[in-house]
C-alpha cells in the first residue's frame, strides 16, 4: 500500500486518479499508524512553504515521515512536497523545511534570465545527465513533464537526478538513497508522468 | 525550454458537448470524456471546458463530468463558464480542474481575481477576455460577446494581472469564427503590456495561422481552438509536427 499523506494541503483528487489508474493500492490518509504500514509515502503540496511546514510539524507528520524515511521506505515529494524535504526555504522570509535533501528552496528570479515568465509553467523537457534514475527507467532523455512553479531547489548538486533547461537548468527531480522528490506534477503529465509514478512504485 | 501548447476548447451543455463533433472511431461524439480522453492521446497540453448551461440541474451534471474527465484525462484542466465567486471556484477545483477561467464574473466583481488569487494562487486564475475594436480601441465584452463594456482591454489586463490574474487567454471578437488567422496586432498589444501566459483565442482556421501565430509572436505561449479541432478539419498530432518543422518548441 502506498499512503499519501494528507496534511490539508492542496487537492489530492488528480494525484489519487492517477495512482488509481496504474492498479496501485493507495490510502489518503493523516493517520501515524497507517503511513507506518505503508510500503511507499507520497507527500503532495501545494501552495505556499511556510503554510505546508507549519501544517506539517502541527499535525506531527513532521516527525512520522522522518522516521519511515530512516527506516529506508521510499518516499516521493511532489512539487511544494519536493520542496518541503530540502533544509530551508526563502520563499517570503526563511523557513525549516524536512532536511531530507541537503539545499535550499530559492526563488528561481535569481538565476533565470530576464524577461522570461514566472512562474515556470508549461510543458518541459527533461535531461538526466549521465546516469538516469531508476524513476526514469521507462523514460528517455527529452521526455516533456507539466511544470508550475517559482521557486527551485537550489545548492543540491549531489542529489540532483534531472533538470529542466529554463534560461538555465532548473532542478526538476531530485533523490537521496530512499528519498525522492518532483518539482513537476507527475499526475499532469499523461503517461510519461504515469510512467514515472509506476516506477517509483517498483523503487 | 517550454513548449508552446495547443488547447482545444470544449462548450459543455447539460452534460454533453455542443457543436457539431465529427470523429471516426469515436462511439460517442458528444462524450466529454470520450472527447477529451481522445484529445489527450493525440497530443493536446491542455484542454477548456467551458460550461454554457444555464440551469442549476445542468451545472450539477457539469460537475458529475468533470469529475469523470479529471479520473482518467491527466493533463492540465481549466474550466470556465459561470465562475462568478470563490464558491463557484471551490466546486470545480474540488472536481479535479487545475485552473479557472473567469471572465464577466471578474467584470461585474474585479476583486474576484484577487480573492481567488490569494485562496488558491496565481497560476489558478485565468482571466478571459473577449475583446473587439470599438472607435479606433480594444474594448472589453461581457456576457459571451454581447455587451460593450465600455472598458478599454489592455488597462483591464493589466488590472486585472496585478490582481493575481495568472493567465491571459485573449478572445478577438473581431477574428472569431472567421478563420482567416488570430488577431496578431490584439495579441502584440496584450503581450507588450503583461509578463505572464497569453493564450490566443479565435480566428484559427488551418495550421498555418498557428505557425504564424508563434513566429509573428514569439511571446504568446499557447494557441486555442475549438471548432477546427472538433471537425477534425486540424489534427493535433499532424499540426504539432507542422509547428516542429517550423522549429517551434513543440511536445510531441
Amino acid at each position: 500500500m502506498i499512503a499519501i499523506i494528507d496534511y490539508g494541503v492542496g487537492n489530492l483528487f488528480s494525484l489519487t486518479c492517477s495512482f488509481k489508474s496504474i492498479g496501485a493500492d493507495i490510502c489518503v490518509t493523516s493517520d501515524p499508524d497507517l503511513i507506518a504500514k505503508a510500503e511507499r509515502i507520497i507527500l503532495p503540496g501545494v501552495g505556499a512553504f511556510e503554510d505546508a511546514a507549519r501544517k506539517l510539524r502541527q499535525s506531527g507528520l513532521d516527525k512520522v515521515i522522518k522516521e519511515e524515511c530512516a527506516k529506508g521506505k521510499p518516499l516521493l515529494g511532489i512539487c511544494l512536497g519536493m520542496q518541503m524535504l530540502f533544509e530551508k526555504s526563502y520563499e517570503y522570509g526563511e523557513h525549516e523545511g524536512l532536511g531530507l535533501i541537503r539545499g535550499n528552496i530559492r526563488p528561481i528570479s535569481d538565476v533565470i534570465p530576464k524577461g522570461l515568465k514566472i512562474p515556470h509553467i508549461g510543458w518541459n523537457a527533461l535531461s538526466f545527465g549521465e546516469k538516469k534514475d531508476e524513476l526514469f527507467k521507462y523514460l528517455n532523455e527529452g521526455d516533456f513533464v507539466y511544470f508550475v512553479h517559482s521557486y527551485y531547489g537550489a545548492d543540491c548538486d549531489d542529489s540532483v537526478i534531472a533538470t529542466a533547461e529554463y534560461g538555465v537548468p532548473l532542478t526538476a527531480a531530485v533523490r537521496k538513497d530512499n528519498v525522492c522528490g518532483v518539482q513537476f506534477h507527475p499526475e499532469k503529465s499523461e503517461k510519461i508522468g504515469l510512467a514515472i509514478l509506476k516506477a517509483f512504485c517498483e523503487i | 525550454m517550454i513548449t508552446k501548447r495547443i488547447i482545444p476548447c470544449l462548450d459543455v451543455k447539460n452534460g454533453r458537448v455542443v457543436k457539431g463533433v465529427n470523429f471516426l472511431g469515436l462511439a460517442d461524439v458528444s462524450s466529454p470524456v470520450s472527447l477529451a480522453q481522445f484529445y489527450s492521446d493525440n497530443g493536446a497540453d491542455e484542454l477548456v471546458f467551458y460550461d454554457i448551461t444555464a440551469s442549476a440541474e445542468g451545472r450539477g451534471l457539469f460537475v458529475d463530468i468533470l469529475t469523470e474527465v479529471a479520473s482518467k484525462v491527466f493533463i492540465p484542466l481549466t474550466v470556465g463558464g459561470g465562475i462568478n465567486s470563490l464558491d463557484d471556484f471551490d466546486r470545480v477545483l474540488k472536481c479535479g480542474a487545475d485552473k479557472v477561467s473567469v471572465n464577466s464574473g471578474a467584470i461585474r466583481n474585479p476583486a474576484l481575481v484577487l480573492e481567488a488569487a490569494k485562496k488558491y494562487g496565481d497560476q489558478c486564475v485565468v482571466l478571459s477576455a473577449d475583446i473587439k475594436r470599438v472607435d479606433g480601441e480594444f474594448r472589453v465584452f461581457a456576457k459571451g460577446g454581447r455587451e460593450d463594456t465600455g472598458m478599454e482591454a489592455i488597462s483591464w489586463i493589466k488590472r486585472c494581472v496585478s490582481n493575481g490574474a495568472g493567465e491571459i487567454v485573449v478572445n478577438s471578437i473581431d477574428t472569431d469564427g472567421v478563420k482567416k488567422g488570430f488577431d496578431i496586432e490584439m495579441l502584440e498589444a496584450v503581450c507588450d503590456a503583461v509578463n505572464v501566459p497569453v493564450i490566443a483565442s479565435g480566428g484559427a482556421g488551418c495550421m498555418e495561422d498557428f505557425v504564424t501565430l508563434f513566429n509573428a509572436l514569439p511571446k504568446v505561449d499557447a494557441g486555442l481552438a475549438a471548432s477546427i479541432f472538433h471537425f477534425g478539419e486540424v489534427d493535433i498530432k499532424t499540426l504539432k509536427q507542422r509547428l516542429k518543422g517550423a522549429n517551434i518548441n513543440v511536445r510531441i
